[in-house]
Formats: structure tokens, C-alpha cells, sequence
């Protein structure tokens, strides 16, 4: 399996702060892959570094196979659309892409304007008058006209309505099945993810806590129900990922790739959603501490 | 040409859907051989759905041998599902109709009917095929 974008304890620092350290992760390649995590996890700088935009101050990573991109001709391979879809406000449509044109070795032009045709932006328009929504399908529209091999999305949608949010996400899915595209793409709203991601990387604190293909997450990961049991007792194969108990019922989310046999529970499927919560609750320090830390 | 659509609520994987949602109009008599299948790309933009996730359906179907990939064309309906069946449907249903009437006579509501025509499908199947289902 190749790798998109590949991290050896990957760390960055602004000044005292570490806004990622030792992040260690696999990106392959072919696949869209949703990078979920809390506010905070390290996702923008992340994807910053892979990018090309922020040199790393501990560890190494690697893009599409070498170092990030830094001169035109690699930066060319790697589209960007950072967070809230950033354009030249005070340019009009067209010079946007006339500057990709001139920037971008590979551009497609006919690609561009048929899609700023579709869209039926004007391409008089200054950029900082469109909307939100047609802001960022002109940032996607630049980033996919580059013909990249690798795709880096930093929360594309989480601005946007909902209808903008799912015009942007069918075009997104469209370049992805014509141009074969390597996609990342991260987000704080799982639901979004679900349809178009088929590989999750949950990301708390700098670390990946659970990555892989969606469909294999979802067929060995179960939520188990049933007469209150010490999840020390079960078999070796199920990880327990979540639990809570009442008097006399246990209600548990357990990772394991055999059928689950023991009669006692009642086996039912989880959602992406649920499965990425449960992983970044895992990884956050009890809530009862939390509360004790508020009252203090 | 069919129209897929999503349910996000079914709980059923997207893949899976479109399976069925294949296998239901071939039952149904909506799809029929010769057919061509929404092209990939469409689906995957019309639906805002990954491209993997509709080759995987279109794949197992293909396994299934109820279609088939012409490279270069598009997928093709090659396969029928109860062809034969279909002319039963009717009388079939005519009968269903009239055992609902009668189970909302004695009382049942929605709920109750549902659970009591699944619990009477799982323990019917299991005793035509279980042991054959097991072993095999």
C-alpha cells in the first residue's frame, strides 16, 4: 500500500506550545480519508505541514513518496483548500484563474471554466462579494483544476449551509471518481464524513487513536447489551473500547474481528459517528475530574 | 435507467443499499437485462457518495452475475432476479392484503404486525434451511 502522506513523530511548535508532537500516521493513497478529532488535535497543523505551508520542528514527513512540497513544480502535485476557503477578495473570478493557469505547470483550463460555468458564477465577480458556498467551489475549482495527485481538504464544509455543504460534497465526489484523486479531508462534523469517506483517521491530542478502511470499522466494531459483567472477563479477541453500567445492565463497544458467540448480549451495529466518539471519549480524562476542575 | 437513493437513517452500509435498492427493481420488473446502470461518477455525484462505495456495489453485483462491466461503455444488466415469480406478485400480495385486514380486526397495530411477521419469517426460515444454512 502506497502512501499518500506518511509521519514519523511529526511535531510542530510555536514557540513554547506544541501544536502537534510526535504524530506518527499513514495516509494511503486512493482513498478519500476523513481525519476527525476535537478542536485542537492537531488536524489544521497537520495538514499545514503537508501542504508545504509550515516546516516541521521535530520529526519527518513525507508527501506523495518525498519531502513536502516547497518549489512550484511539486507544489503543483498537491492541491490545498485551507480552512474557510481563503480567495483573493478584491480579484474577479476570472483572474483567480488566470493566476492558476500561470502558477500551475499542469492547469486545465477547459476543466476550470466549464465548472465556473456550471456553477454560474459571473467571472466579473470580485471573489469577496460571492458567498460562502461559491467561494469555496472557486477555491475547489482552482485546487482541482491543478490536476493534483493528492487532494487536501483543512474543514471544507463546516462553514457552509447545508445545501451548499452537499453541492460541494457532490462535486467534490464527481472530481474524485474522473480524476481518480487522492483525497484527505479533515472535519470536527463526522456525519458529513460518512458518505464520502472511505478510510477514518480518529486524531486526539497529536495521536491517531483508531485509522482504517470505514467498512472494515464498522463490521468489527459492535455495541454489546446485556446483564452487567466485568469487562475484564471477556474473551481475549474484544477490546473494549466504551463501557457503561448500570445495576444490572452492561452496555459495551468492543472492537473484534471474530462473531461475537456469548448469548448473554445482544449484538447491534454502530454508526461512524458513535465509533469516532467513543474512541475521543476514551482518550479524554474522566469527566468527573473535569467537573472537579471547574468547581475549584 | 434507475435512481438510487440514500436512506442515512436505514443503518444498512450505503454499498448495501445500492445493492438492494438493484435487487428490488430487477424484482420488481424496473430494471431488466440489456439495461445500462447509472455510470459511476453520476452516482457518486448525484448521492455526494465515494466512488469506491459504488464500485463495490456495482463489483458484487457483478459477482452476483446480475451485471456486467463492458470497459469503456458502462455497466449492464445481465441477470434477472424472479423473472417467473413476478406473475405470482399479484395474488400474493391479494392474500397479504386480506391477512392484514385481519390482523388490524383483531387488534394489532403497526408495530405489532411488523414484529409478528418478522419473528414468523426468522423462525420459518430457520426451520426450512437452518442446519443446511449452518453446515454450508
Amino acid at each position: 500500500m502506497t502512501a499518500v502522506i506518511k509521519t514519523e513523530r511529526l511535531g510542530k511548535r510555536y514557540r513554547r506550545l506544541w501544536a502537534l508532537a510526535d504524530c506518527t500516521l499513514s495516509i494511503p493513497a486512493g482513498h478519500v480519508v476523513g481525519i476527525v478529532g476535537p478542536n485542537g488535535a492537531g488536524k489544521t497543523t497537520l495538514l499545514s505541514l503537508a501542504a508545504g505551508l509550515l516546516a516541521p520542528t521535530a520529526g519527518t514527513i513525507e508527501v506523495l513518496g518525498g519531502p513536502p512540497p516547497e518549489n512550484p513544480a511539486e507544489l503543483a502535485r498537491v492541491g490545498f483548500v485551507a480552512q474557510d476557503a481563503p480567495v483573493y477578495a478584491g480579484l474577479p473570478v476570472a483572474d483567480h484563474l488566470r493566476l492558476g493557469a500561470h502558477l500551475n505547470p499542469g492547469w486545465d483550463d477547459a476543466l476550470a471554466r466549464s465548472r465556473i460555468e456550471r456553477l454560474d458564477l459571473d467571472p466579473g465577480q470580485k471573489a469577496g462579494k460571492l458567498s460562502g458556498g461559491q467561494r469555496a467551489q472557486l477555491a475547489l475549482t482552482l485546487a482541482i483544476a491543478k490536476r493534483p495527485g493528492l487532494l487536501i481538504l483543512d474543514e471544507p464544509v463546516a462553514s457552509l449551509d447545508p445545501l451548499a455543504r452537499r453541492e460541494f460534497l457532490q462535486d467534490l465526489m464527481e472530481a474524485t471518481a474522473e480524476q481518480g484523486l487522492s483525497v484527505v479531508l479533515s472535519s470536527h462534523l463526522i456525519a458529513d464524513l460518512e458518505r464520502v469517506c472511505d478510510y477514518l483517521i480518529v486524531l486526539v491530542a497529536s495521536r491517531v487513536l483508531v485509522a482504517g478502511p470505514v467498512d472494515e470499522l464498522l463490521a468489527t466494531h459492535h455495541l454489546l447489551t446485556g446483564p452487567r459483567r466485568d469487562p475484564a472477563t471477556l474473551p481475549a479477541g474484544q477490546q473494549v473500547i466504551s463501557a457503561s453500567h448500570t445495576d444490572r445492565q452492561s452496555t459495551l463497544l468492543v472492537r473484534t474481528s471474530e462473531p461475537v458467540l456469548d448469548p448473554a448480549w445482544t449484538v447491534s451495529e454502530v454508526g461512524l459517528e458513535d465509533l469516532a466518539l467513543a474512541y475521543m471519549k476514551q482518550a479524554r480524562p474522566a469527566r468527573r475530574n473535569h467537573h472537579l476542575e471547574v468547581q475549584q | 435507467m434507475i435512481e438510487f437513493h440514500l436512506n442515512s437513517r436505514s443503518g444498512l452500509a450505503p454499498y448495501l443499499q445500492l445493492i438492494q435498492q438493484v435487487r428490488h427493481a430487477l424484482r420488481l420488473g424496473l430494471l431488466r437485462e440489456g439495461d445500462q446502470m447509472p455510470k459511476v461518477k453520476d452516482v457518486a455525484a448525484g448521492l455526494a457518495i465515494n466512488p469506491n462505495t459504488v464500485l463495490k456495489a456495482y463489483r458484487e453485483l457483478e459477482y452476483e452475475g446480475l451485471v456486467a462491466a463492458r470497459p469503456g461503455i458502462g455497466t449492464f444488466v445481465t441477470g434477472t432476479l424472479g423473472g417467473v415469480a413476478l406473475a405470482a406478485h399479484g395474488p400474493l400480495r391479494r392474500d397479504l392484503q386480506r391477512w392484514l385486514a385481519k390482523a388490524r380486526r383483531a387488534g394489532l397495530d403497526d408495530e405489532s404486525i411488523e414484529a409478528l411477521f418478522a419473528s414468523t419469517f426468522r423462525s420459518s426460515a430457520e426451520d426450512e434451511g437452518g442446519m443446511g444454512r449452518w453446515a454450508g
